[in-house]
């Protein structure tokens, strides 16, 4: 890993030792961008949560925090992922589980008491349901408020705001009035990724040699739009990085050879120039802006 | 109805009302305990609006008498989004709202943010800009910390500490200032680097400070409260919290630490250059209020060393990656680069593209782990930014550590967590 991102232990066999003691209740695990992540089955999340803060060579001590996150173009749209953190062994672990709005995910608040509030707030932003947390109740968000913001079909500009009304005297809820549209623009390069069929050649099979599945193109630099993961770049760059030179010059616009006029921008000298006059109200400056 | 201003009581019950009468139970002239002097308990909000609650916190506390039986914070008074516009935004815009969660640490809210960005676009920064981020952050720890230990010593009743150590924190805002341009929203830490170099006579100035100014105001300050006995009696065994408790309700920072669990982030998980500082952890032995207000001291003086540390080692070079996809362009680059003004227009209309994926990135922030929990689609805005606060799991815990208290101790405990809302409700 390049980034300097916190430096924690290696996963080492994390991977093998959490299969054998959540069991079946394990969904997959991979080891994504140098974080492990263990899918698990909201009806074995409890188990599964014991194991990893009991099992030696585990050791998951902390619960830190919850978070939902939101694909609604899946059947299980909502994902609920546990950052859990091993003091002895330095090591953090992110636990998905996946559910809907109506089928509740086991409260984890009898592990960690920490949970009750991590566990109100995504219920609050997202409408996930929490089986055995005695306290659901909202957190976030206004005293009556209705609907779950974070989620994806909920509008960034919300339903309703207030104001103090002056002949109530009050605060009175009214729905959003926006003065201009909301804005957003697409700045997905139409020409970047697009998959360029010709008439008529729909049905053209790829050729019997290719590769199913190409390797996923990697960015010609860092930042660059790109259909590779996170995961691919970084172990691409693993491997690329031993043989990789580091750039010799800090600015990457400088230019290293100048051989005419157009390269550098510089007039030529006429040959009958003469100086120009002095004005007497402009005074001569090393030429380093007015702010020098 | 209440001595402490601020404090508002809803009165007892005088049991008029019919309703009020059945759920007490004494619908029925034979209740045994008609005609008795009860005591009920109150119920009093304490905020949202009170100068010891720093910032916008409602507790609802059952009083009895004056001990407290039950805390209910009501938090999210100063929720403002701040994730779901962070994924209207492009990456570069969702850096601003970083300074607005803690706005009494910034630079440490940024510095989770800009590391997560980076650890997926895996891009190297240079030494420099390294070592001025490390810098910088213990600056705003130095600063926060500041105001932390003043609120707390007034909130307990001693006025003097106070406004010597603002003092400090307004050098320290200055110095931000002549940093970044901005006192307290400084945007400067960007994935990639820092924004732009520092001025040598800011960091001179800087070492001036740690040597003279900040030992003598603050060693004066805090010799007026560490050894004073009122100071001692509002602190010493308030809300103790055992190992066990404080790993169960995921506490971080100085309050885990004031447990007894030498756990600190730039030490365990080292980000940027803290692996080549040398610097201690101060841990507390009985988990009290007290114990907290001086791991926060020493951490101060541990600060300044790692400042002092990074002042002698940091080197000369690039102060941001040149990485041209990610970092836009100086101003004079694009006077004289046609390729340059290009990326420019690019990178602050569309931004860059992360790579699709998801870390969970947390660092030691004055107030503990403060993590961002990134996910990525590949495009030029975050998916899913989840920041994870750290005021969450303290203030929660207040329950448990105000239960069977005084009313008068609650803003001890409260000072003492060292909570800001702007980060708790985000």
């Amino acid at each position: 890993m390049r980034a300097p991102a916190p430096a924690y232990a290696a996963a080492g066999n994390t991977i093998e030792v959490a299969t054998r003691a959540i069991g079946a209740g394990l969904v997959h695990a991979v080891e994504l961008v140098g974080e492990v992540q263990l899918h698990v089955h909201r009806d074995a999340l409890v188990p599964a949560m014991i194991a990893l803060r009991d099992t030696p060579g585990l050791e998951y001590q902390q619960l830190m925090e919850i978070a939902g996150v939101d694909y609604p173009q899946r059947a299980e749209r909502f994902d609920v992922v546990y950052n859990l953190l091993s003091m002895t062994r330095n090591h953090r672990v992110q636990i998905h589980v996946a559910t809907d709005e109506e089928h509740p995910i086991p409260s984890v608040t009898g592990i960690w008491p920490v949970a009750g509030w991590l566990e109100r707030e995504v219920y609050d932003l997202y409408g996930v349901l929490f089986e055995g947390n005695k306290d659901l109740r909202r957190i976030l968000t206004d005293y009556g408020f209705r609907g779950h913001p974070l989620r994806k079909d909920f509008p960034m500009t919300g339903y309703t705001e207030l104001r103090y009304s002056e002949e109530e005297k009050r605060v009175v809820y009214q729905p959003v009035q926006l003065a201009q549209d909301f804005r957003t623009f697409d700045f997905l390069s139409p020409w970047e990724g697009a998959e360029y069929i010709l008439p008529g050649d729909e049905k053209a099979k790829p050729a019997p040699g290719a590769a199913s599945t190409p390797p996923a193109a990697l960015p010609q630099d860092k930042g660059a739009q790109t259909p590779a993961t996170a995961d691919q770049v970084q172990k691409a760059d693993a491997a690329g990085s031993a043989k990789q030179e580091p750039k010799a010059s800090s600015e990457p616009y400088a230019k290293t050879t100048a051989e005419s006029t157009a390269d550098t921008g510089k007039g030529s000298a006429e040959s009958d120039a003469t100086p120009k006059p002095a004005d007497p109200d402009v005074i001569p400056t090393a030429g380093k802006g007015q702010n020098q | 109805m209440s001595h402490i201003p601020g404090v508002e009581v809803a009165p007892a019950t005088t049991t008029i009302d019919p309703y009020v009468d059945e759920v007490l139970d004494v619908h029925s002239p034979a209740h045994p305990t008609e005609g008795d002097v009860t005591i009920q308990n109150y119920t009093i909000n304490f905020g949202p609006q009170h100068p010891a609650a720093h910032g916008v916190l409602r507790l609802v506390l059952e009083l009895d008498g004056e001990i407290i039986e039950r805390v209910d914070p009501h938090i999210g008074l100063l929720h403002r989004g701040t994730e779901k516009l962070i994924e209207y935004k492009t990456y570069a815009q969702a850096l601003p709202y970083f300074d607005r969660l803690d706005y009494c640490s910034p630079m440490c809210m940024e510095h989770s943010f800009v590391l997560a960005v980076e650890k997926l676009l895996d891009i190297e920064v240079p030494l420099r800009a390294q070592y001025l981020r490390v810098f910088f952050a213990e600056l705003t720890r130095i600063s926060n910390h500041m105001l932390n230990l003043g609120s707390h010593v007034m909130d307990v009743g001693a006025m003097t500490p106070n406004l010597w150590l603002f003092e400090i924190r307004e050098d320290c805002l200055n110095f931000f200032e002549r940093a970044s341009g901005a006192r307290m929203h400084h945007n400067y830490m960007r994935p990639g680097g820092v924004h732009q170099d520092v001025p040598l006579k800011l960091l001179t100035d800087i070492a001036d400070w740690l040597d003279t100014r900040l030992p003598r105001l603050f060693e004066d300050a805090i010799s007026l409260v560490a050894d004073n006995r009122i100071f001692k009696q509002r602190n010493v065994d308030i809300a103790t919290v055992s190992r066990d408790d404080a790993i169960a309700w995921g506490f971080s920072g100085p309050m885990i630490r004031a447990a007894g669990i030498p756990w600190d982030l730039r030490k365990q998980q080292p980000y940027d250059v803290y692996a080549r500082m040398d610097f201690e952890v101060p841990v507390g032995t009985r988990g009290d209020c007290y114990d907290r207000f001086m791991v926060r001291v020493e951490e101060v003086r541990q600060s300044a060393r790692i400042m002092k540390q990074c002042l002698a080692e940091m080197p000369e070079g690039p102060i941001a990656s040149d990485d041209r996809k990610v970092v836009p362009p100086k101003r004079s680059e694009m006077k004289r680069s046609m390729e340059a003004l290009i990326h420019h227009f690019k990178l602050y209309t569309e931004g860059y593209h992360v790579p699709a994926g998801e870390v969970y990135v947390a660092t030691e922030s004055p107030k503990g782990e403060f993590g961002v929990f990134l996910v990525s689609d590949g495009t030029n805005k975050p998916y899913r930014c989840k920041i994870r606060p750290t005021a969450f799991s303290h203030l929660q815990a207040a329950d448990f550590m105000s239960r069977g208290h005084m009313l008068a101790d609650t803003t001890a405990i409260l000072g003492a967590m060292d909570i800001v809302f702007g980060e708790c409700d985000r």
